[in-house]
C-alpha cells in the first residue's frame, strides 16, 4: 500500500521524466542531447541506485518506492538504462557489493541463460538480450559455480553484439571470456537464477503498467479530440467498447504488478506465493500489452502508425518488455507445472493465500 | 480518470474465519447437505442449509447489529462468499438478499421494515428477487412499463417483470416501478423502488426454463397488487439516483469470476503432477489470470470497505470476470484434448464440461451485459 514516502520518490521521478523526458520532446530529438541531463538528475536524486542501501552507495528507498519509479517510468516510456541499474544495483546489493556510479545492467536477462564462474574466479558464457548492455558502464552478474555468485563487471571487458529490441533501444548478447570481475562475493542462501528472474519479471511488469496507463489517457484523449463522421470519433460505440476494454487490460497489469510488487516488498524469495504472483504479473502484462498496444493503434489509426507520433514509445516498448525475463509463454509453463505439482486439491488455498 | 487498484491483502482475521467456512463446508459435503463435486445437480437452494449459515453469522455480515447484522468488513463478507462459491454451496435462497437488497433495504426502508425483515434475511430465512426487466425492457432499464398507481393508503401494480430468477421460491421483491412517465428532459425520471410481499394477492409466478434444463427465471404477472406507502424505497420517481451505489456491490465479488471454477479445478486433477509442456503453459496462463482477477476483485472490496463507490473499478471486474469465467469451459475442453481416454477422473471432466459450456453464455448477460458494463466504463474514461 502506498505510504507517504511512495508519493514523494514517485513524484520527484514524475518532474524529472515530465522535466527531461517528455516523450514527444525525446520523439522529435535530432540527437541524443536530451540524454545526458536526464541521467544526470536520475543520478544526482539517487532515483538510479533507489534500491541499493547507503552503505553501499545507493539512497536506499524501499522496494515499493523503487517499483513507483519504474512505473513513472513506464508511463514516460523513459529510454534510458534506469530499470536496468536499479535491478543491477538491487543484485549486487544481495551480497553486500557496493555500487559504482553511472548506467549498469543485469546478467542474465534469460532464465535459459548460464554464466558460470571458474575455478579461478573468473566468467565464463553468453548471455542473450542483455537490455542496455552497450550503454552500461559496469555490468551486475549471477554466475552459477560451486556456489552462485553475484560479480560486478566492467562491461568493457566482455563481448557484445549490437541487438536491438523492438523499440530499437540495445538489447546485447554478452560474452564472458574468462573475465576477472572488479568485485564478487557469494550470492545469499536460496537466490538462484530464478529469483532474478522473478525480480525482473515484477519489474518488466511495473513499467508496462504504466505505458499502458499513459497509452489509455493519450488513447482517451485522441478519440475526444478526433473528428470523423461529423462527431469526435469517442462518441461512437464501436470505439468506447474498444477503450472499455483498453481501460480492462490496463487495470489488470496496474492490480497484477501492483500486487506483485507488494509481495517482492514483503515476502521472501523462492515461495510458491512469490512465483504466483510475480510469474502472474508477467503473464498478465505481456498479454495486457498485446492486447492494449493492438486497441490503442486501432484508435489512432494512420496517424498512430507514424515515427512522428509518440505512440510507438509505449507500444513498441512495452511488447519488446514481453521477452525480457523470461516471455510469458515460459513463466506460465513454470506456473503451470507449479501448480499441476501441488495437485487439484491445493489449487484453491494457493489463490486465496494471496 | 485514473486507474488504482491497491494492493489490497486480506487481514489476519479473515483467514481464520476461512478456515471456520470450510470446517462448516466440509461436515455439510459430509452429511451429505450438497455434493461440491457435481454443479448443477441437486437444488441450488436449501433452506434449512441458509438457516444454519445464518447462525454462523455470515449472512449480513456488514450490517449494523441492531438489524441482526454483524458488522464485521467488506472483507470478511469476501472471504465466506468466495469459499461458500468454490465448494459450489447451495446459497441461492439467501445470496440475492444479502448481497443486494438487503443493503437497498438498510439505506432506504423505513425503520419499522429494516427492523422486521432485516433480522429475517440475516438469519436464512428470507429469499429475495430483483425485479427490473420486462418483456420490452432488459439492460434498458429505464423504458420499464410495469406501472404502480397511487390510491388511497398506497399503490396498484400491474404489469410483468421477466428473466426474475428466484421468483418462484421468494418470499419478497425489490422491484422498479413506473410512477409518472419520463420526462423530455430526463427520460431515466418516473421509476420507483418498491418492496412487495410475493405471497400479494395478483401476484402469478410462472416458470421459464433455461437452456440447461434448470429453472431459476421466472416470469411474474402483476394483477392490481396492492403495495402500502411505507414499502416505497427511496424517491418516487427517483429511482435512478439510487440504482447506482449498489452497482459496485453487485458487479465486483468472487461470484463475477468463479462461476465455472471447478472445470479448472477438474483439469488440474485430469493432467496430473506432471503435464505436457502445451497442457503446462494454457494452465499456467488461466492460473495468471485468475490471480489477476481475483487481486483485482479484492481491492474492490478493500475500496468498498473504505467507503468509496467504486463503480468504474466494479465493472471493469465483472466484464473480465464474466468474459474470463465463460471463455474457462472451452480453454479447459481445448487443454484436456489430448488427455488419455482412461484418465482417472475423466467422466466428472467431461460431466462439470457440459454443464460449465451450457451455463456460460447466461454469464456475460445477468446483471449488467458487457456492452453495458462497457458504456458505464466509457463513461468513467469521460468519453460519454
Amino acid at each position: 500500500m502506498a505510504g507517504e514516502s511512495d508519493h514523494i520518490v514517485a513524484e520527484t521521478a514524475a518532474r524529472i521524466f515530465a522535466d527531461l523526458a517528455d516523450p514527444q520532446t525525446v520523439n522529435r530529438a535530432p540527437d541524443g542531447t536530451w540524454r545526458a541531463p536526464l541521467w544526470r538528475a536520475l543520478a544526482e536524486s539517487g532515483l538510479a541506485l533507489a534500491w541499493v542501501p547507503e552503505t553501499l552507495g545507493g539512497a536506499g528507498a524501499g522496494i515499493a518506492d523503487g517499483f513507483e519509479i519504474l512505473r513513472m517510468a513506464g508511463r514516460y516510456a523513459v529510454p534510458v538504462p534506469l530499470a536496468e541499474t536499479l535491478a543491477a544495483g538491487w543484485l549486487l546489493s544481495q551480497a553486500g557489493i557496493e555500487s559504482p556510479a553511472g548506467a549498469m545492467s543485469v546478467v542474465p536477462a534469460l532464465p535459459q541463460d548460464r554464466i558460470s564462474v571458474g575455478p579461478d574466479g573468473t566468467l565464463s558464457g553468453r548471455a542473450r538480450r542483455i537490455p542496455y548492455a552497450e550503454e552500461a558502464a559496469h555490468l551486475a552478474v549471477l554466475a552459477e559455480g560451486a556456489q552462485p555468485m553475484i560479480a560486478l563487471v566492467h562491461a568493457s571487458q566482455c563481448r557484445l553484439d549490437d541487438g536491438r529490441n523492438l523499440a530499437g533501444e540495445p538489447t546485447n548478447a554478452v560474452r564472458f571470456d574468462q573475465v576477472k570481475p572488479l568485485k564478487s562475493a557469494p550470492a545469499p542462501a536460496r537466490f538462484d537464477t530464478t529469483a532474478l528472474m522473478l525480480m525482473g519479471s515484477v519489474i518488466r511488469a511495473m513499467q508496462t503498467a504504466g505505458a499502458l496507463e499513459a497509452v489509455l489517457s493519450l488513447s482517451v484523449a485522441y478519440a475526444n479530440e478526433r473528428v470523423a463522421f461529423e462527431r469526435p470519433i469517442g462518441k461512437f460505440q464501436a470505439v468506447q467498447q474498444n477503450l472499455a476494454r483498453l481501460a480492462g487490460e490496463t487495470a489488470a497489469a496496474l492490480a497484477v504488478a501492483a500486487s506483485a510488487a507488494d509481495t517482492m516488498a514483503h515476502a521472501s524469495p523462492g515461495d510458491d506465493a512469490v512465483r504466483l504472483e510475480s510469474a502472474s504479473a508477467k503473464i498478465r502484462c505481456a498479454e495486457a500489452a498485446t492486447e492494449g498496444a493492438a486497441i490503442a493503434h486501432q484508435v489512432f489509426g494512420a496517424i498512430g502508425f507514424t515515427r512522428e507520433h509518440v505512440l510507438h514509445r509505449f507500444t513498441l516498448r512495452m511488447l519488446a518488455w514481453r521477452d525480457d525475463f523470461g516471455n510469458e509463454s515460459w513463466w506460465a509453463a513454470e506456473l503451470g507445472r507449479q501448480v499441476a505439482r501441488r495437485g487439484a486439491d491445493d489449487f484453491w488455498p494457493l489463490v486465496a493465500s494471496r | 480518470m485514473m486507474l488504482q487498484f491497491d494492493p489490497i491483502r486480506l487481514p489476519p482475521e479473515c483467514e481464520a474465519l476461512r478456515r471456520e467456512v470450510r470446517a462448516f463446508l466440509a461436515e455439510e459435503i459430509a452429511a451429505g447437505t450438497f455434493d461440491p463435486h457435481r454443479p448443477g445437480h441437486g437444488d441450488s437452494h436449501n433452506r434449512e442449509f441458509s438457516r444454519r449459515i445464518g447462525a454462523r453469522g455470515w449472512i449480513g455480515m456488514t450490517w449494523p447489529k441492531k438489524y441482526g447484522g454483524h458488522e464485521r468488513s467488506q472483507l470478511e463478507r469476501y472471504v465466506v462468499t468466495e469459499e461458500f462459491r468454490v465448494a459450489n454451496a447451495p446459497v441461492r435462497l439467501h445470496f440475492v438478499a444479502d448481497r443486494q437488497s438487503g443493503p437497498i433495504l438498510l439505506k432506504y426502508a423505513p425503520e419499522h421494515i429494516k427492523m422486521d425483515i432485516l433480522p429475517r434475511i440475516c438469519r436464512g430465512e428470507l429469499c429475495f428477487v430483483i425485479g427490473m426487466s420486462e418483456p420490452g425492457s432488459g439492460s434498458d432499464l429505464f423504458a420499464a412499463r410495469t406501472k404502480a398507481t397511487k390510491v388511497d393508503g398506497g399503490w396498484r401494480i400491474n404489469g410483468t417483470k421477466t428473466w426474475t430468477s428466484n421468483a418462484h421460491i421468494a418470499d419478497y421483491m425489490l422491484g422498479l416501478f413506473r410512477t409518472s412517465p419520463p420526462t423530455k428532459e430526463n427520460r431515466r425520471h418516473g421509476l420507483t423502488q418498491f418492496l412487495v410481499d410475493m405471497k400479494s394477492p395478483g401476484i402469478t409466478v410462472n416458470p421459464i426454463i433455461q437452456m440447461t434444463g434448470q429453472h431459476d427465471f421466472n416470469e411474474v404477472v402483476f394483477e392490481d397488487v396492492f403495495v402500502p406507502d411505507d414499502h416505497v424505497l427511496g424517491e418516487v420517481d427517483g429511482a435512478w439516483k439510487q440504482a447506482t451505489s449498489e452497482l459496485a456491490y453487485e458487479r465486483s465479488g468472487p461470484e463475477r469470476f468463479l462461476e465455472t471454477f471447478y472445470v479448472l479445478v477438474e483439469l488440474i486433477r485430469a493432467l496430473g503432477p506432471d503435464p505436457d509442456r502445451r497442457s503446462a503453459e494454457g494452465l499456467g496462463r488461466l492460473v495468471a489470470q485468475l490471480h489477476t482477477l481475483r487481486r483485482m476483485s479484492v481491492s474492490v472490496a478493500g475500496m468498498l470497505q473504505a467507503g468509496k463507490e467504486p463503480i468504474v473499478e466494479g465493472s471493469i471486474v465483472k466484464d473480465l470476470g464474466t468474459l474470463w469465467e465463460q471463455k474457462l469451459p472451452h480453454r479447459v475442453r481445448e487443454l484436456a484434448a489430448f488427455l488419455e481416454p482412461e484418465a482417472a477422473n475423466r467422466t466428472g471432466l467431461e460431466e462439470q464440461l457440459a454443464f460449465a459450456t451450457a451455463v456460460a453464455p447466461k454469464l456475460t448477460i445477468q446483471g449488467g451485459t458487457t456492452e453495458i458494463l462497457r458504456g458505464i466504463i466509457a463513461r468513467g474514461l469521460g468519453l460519454r
